[in-house]
């Protein structure tokens, strides 16, 4: 199978060469003694590369999860290292050209989903996804981020501060639609709220009824809450595309948004890396730890759960669940959705692999939004596929919208009889009165 | 001057100095650089990470069990790798002589026959490690002279070291000059290349034990 690569080759234009020492002091610029230590221990044993998915379904050895940041490895050894002095005298590393970045660009997003399964198996303790996060952060500013939706949206996100660039007002109208359309209430723009509330822009414009979820667990709980249209989009395809700046701004309007109203929770949406992100790092974007808590979805549906704040009638179905990598595996919520499911009743046939080691579902860090890399995370998707056919189960949970999206269009590709369904409206949909 | 005087003298020293010297300047170099600090709020407490570091270091001794099968060849040839070298190293009875001279400290030697079959299972797994770092295309594509380099400066030791047990191919005198000055090789490389593993692995392993400790991710 090895080879060709999968995804159709890349636009012919030449690159600026002049970005080249832009895009390696950007990823420099982050580099602390944990990356460092990282990327100067790999062993190259080739063990990443069985833990990823990319490569298990191709056996292409370009896919090779730290063959993927090598262009920035080498930036490091010739202009940070210990020893940087030496390579830059004997000229140990040469200089990366503007065609070999060019080349990365496949290897650093389509076919990589930051998903961290490599970090697991790698036996010097290299995470190598923070890695990957890092060099796209040297590739955008090298201005070789994927220019279809990826680059698009990063764009308009940078500019409007809304990957589809949705001003308030058409927010506003649209939350005001998608209460009445489910007749649920909704708090939008409320002065103060224990709970702020944000969203997916993949909800947004396909799944809506997320939304209205939402707004009907947070009223069934009597919850003080409200949607901020002055910081309202979880999303941060910056993150993804490796746009800093956008990053930030994303990160710190909500961040805002939530100080304005004096929240107490800041609530995440079913979005992998948006969690992350606020979780994790809007906090050091922010200079100092948040006066709020940060919550998946899941996290605060299992709370309510276990507090009987929400309270759900049983569920009789055989299901299974799929785990959003930066949720579970990267963000250390891996119990959460396992609590809903128990609660409901739901008979759960766990994934080979379920939580921590699942499988990524090829989609997640922007991939999903790069048209030409389709064919590959086709072939990344068999392996979920496999998985869930071997459980039995008819339907597949998710609390990632990103996830779900691909396990869709994977499973439309692949003439799929499953159903791929929100943990979060399944809560919704069996609320007691 | 003889040779095995100079290996015992100042190769010794030298080899000695350049590797302690480089271990330092390539741990302080990585360590000095600037550190971002975490300002979310942590899932554990500051005991809960350091312990995370810990159990890190021990615990990537050991793949998950979900990835054996994809990598069941990887591991057990370096582990029988790195465990033979441990036994020759550790309970051959001149190497024990020479670390009570340097430091006073001595235990039990291992028996020979078990000490000469830890070399035979060391060779093999090198030859082996060897010809699948040229022929497998993953490990192929991440090569690199250091890997070749390295593995041969590990390899030269354990060949003259087994040559000098059985007194194979010279006198006693010069085949332990060799495998001395082949040692010093290996000392005099192992900062500036990837044999600083040895010294970088539980730093590496405790560092991302902490990060991940802090959001009681996946270790």
């Amino acid at each position: 199978m090895s080879g060709e690569p999968i995804s159709p080759a890349l636009p012919a234009t030449d690159p600026d060469a002049r970005q080249v020492p832009k895009a390696m002091r950007r990823f420099i610029a982050d580099i602390g003694p944990t990356a460092a230590l990282a990327m100067e221990s790999c062993v190259h044993c080739g063990r990443c590369a069985e833990a990823c998915h990319f490569y298990v379904q191709t056996e292409d050895p370009r896919y090779t999860p730290i063959h993927k940041i090598e262009p920035f490895k080498q930036a490091y050894e010739r202009e940070l290292g210990p020893f940087a002095l030496a390579y830059r005298m004997f000229g140990l590393t040469p200089k990366i050209t503007a065609k070999e970045l060019q080349n990365w660009q496949e290897l650093l997003y389509d076919s990589c989903n930051m998903c961290g399964r490599c970090s697991l198996i790698c036996p010097m303790g290299i995470d190598i996804a923070d890695l990957v996060e890092r060099a796209r952060h040297g590739m955008f500013a090298a201005g070789l981020v994927p220019e279809d939706f990826l680059g698009a949206l990063a764009e308009k996100e940078h500019s409007s501060g809304s990957p589809y660039g949705l001003s308030t007002a058409q927010f506003k109208d649209m939350l005001h639609d998608i209460g009445a359309k489910h007749g649920v209430a909704m708090h939008v723009d409320e002065p103060t709220a224990d709970i702020v509330t944000t969203v997916s822009s993949i909800d947004l414009k396909i799944y809506p009824s997320s939304m209205a979820a939402i707004a009907k667990i947070l009223n069934h709980m009597g919850a003080s809450w409200t949607f901020r249209t002055d910081g309202f989009d979880a999303d941060n395809v910056s993150l993804t595309a490796g746009d800093r700046a956008g990053q930030r701004k994303i990160t710190l309007s909500i961040v805002r948004a939530a100080l304005a109203c004096g929240a107490k929770t800041v609530l995440m949406p079913e979005c992998g890396h948006s969690y992350t992100e606020m979780r994790w790092e809007a906090a050091n974007t922010f200079g100092r730890e948040l006066p709020f808590r940060v919550l998946q979805i899941t996290e605060l549906l299992a709370e309510g759960l276990s507090s009987g704040l929400i309270r759900v009638n049983k569920v009789s179905q055989s299901a299974t669940y799929h785990d959003a990598c930066q949720i579970s595996r990267r963000g250390g919520a891996t119990a959460a959705p396992r609590v809903i499911l128990r609660a409901l009743g739901v008979d759960l046939h766990e994934l080979d692999d379920a939580g921590d080691t699942s499988w990524c579902c090829g989609g997640g860090g922007g991939v999903a939004l790069i048209k030409r890399a389709q064919p590959l995370r086709d072939k990344a998707f068999q392996i979920k596929q496999r998985q869930v056919e071997a459980t039995g189960a008819e339907t597949v949970y998710t609390s990632c919208s990103g996830c779900r999206q691909t396990l869709e269009h994977g499973g439309k590709a692949a003439n799929w009889n499953k159903t791929v369904a929100s943990l979060l409206e399944l809560v919704a949909s069996n609320l007691k009165a | 001057m003889t040779l095995l005087e100079f290996a015992r003298g100042p190769a010794f020293q030298a080899s000695v100095s350049i590797m302690t010297a480089g271990i330092v300047w390539r741990l302080v170099g990585i360590l000095l650089l600037r550190r971002r600090a975490q300002h979310a709020t942590p899932r554990t407490s500051l005991a809960g990470r350091i312990a995370g570091g810990a159990s890190m270091m021990i615990s990537r001794f050991i793949p998950r069990r979900t990835f054996w099968p994809r990598i069941a060849a990887s591991v057990l040839l370096s582990t029988i790798f790195h465990l033979g070298l441990a036994i020759i190293l550790l309970g051959g009875a001149a190497h024990i002589l020479l670390i009570k001279q340097a430091t006073g400290l001595g235990w039990p030697n291992l028996p020979q026959g078990l000490v000469a079959i830890a070399s035979g299972l060391t060779l093999g797994s090198m030859l082996i490690l060897l010809a699948r770092r040229i022929m497998h295309p993953v490990l192929r594509l991440l090569s690199t002279v250091d890997d070749y380099l390295s593995w041969l400066f590990v390899f030269l030791p354990v060949v003259t070291g087994i040559l000098l047990a059985g007194e194979i191919l010279g006198s006693y005198e010069t085949l332990l000059s060799w495998h001395i000055l082949t040692v010093e090789l290996m000392m005099i490389w192992l900062p500036f290349g990837k044999l600083s593993h040895g010294a970088l692995v539980f730093p590496s392993r405790g560092a991302m034990g902490v990060n991940f400790a802090r959001k009681r991710a996946a270790t």
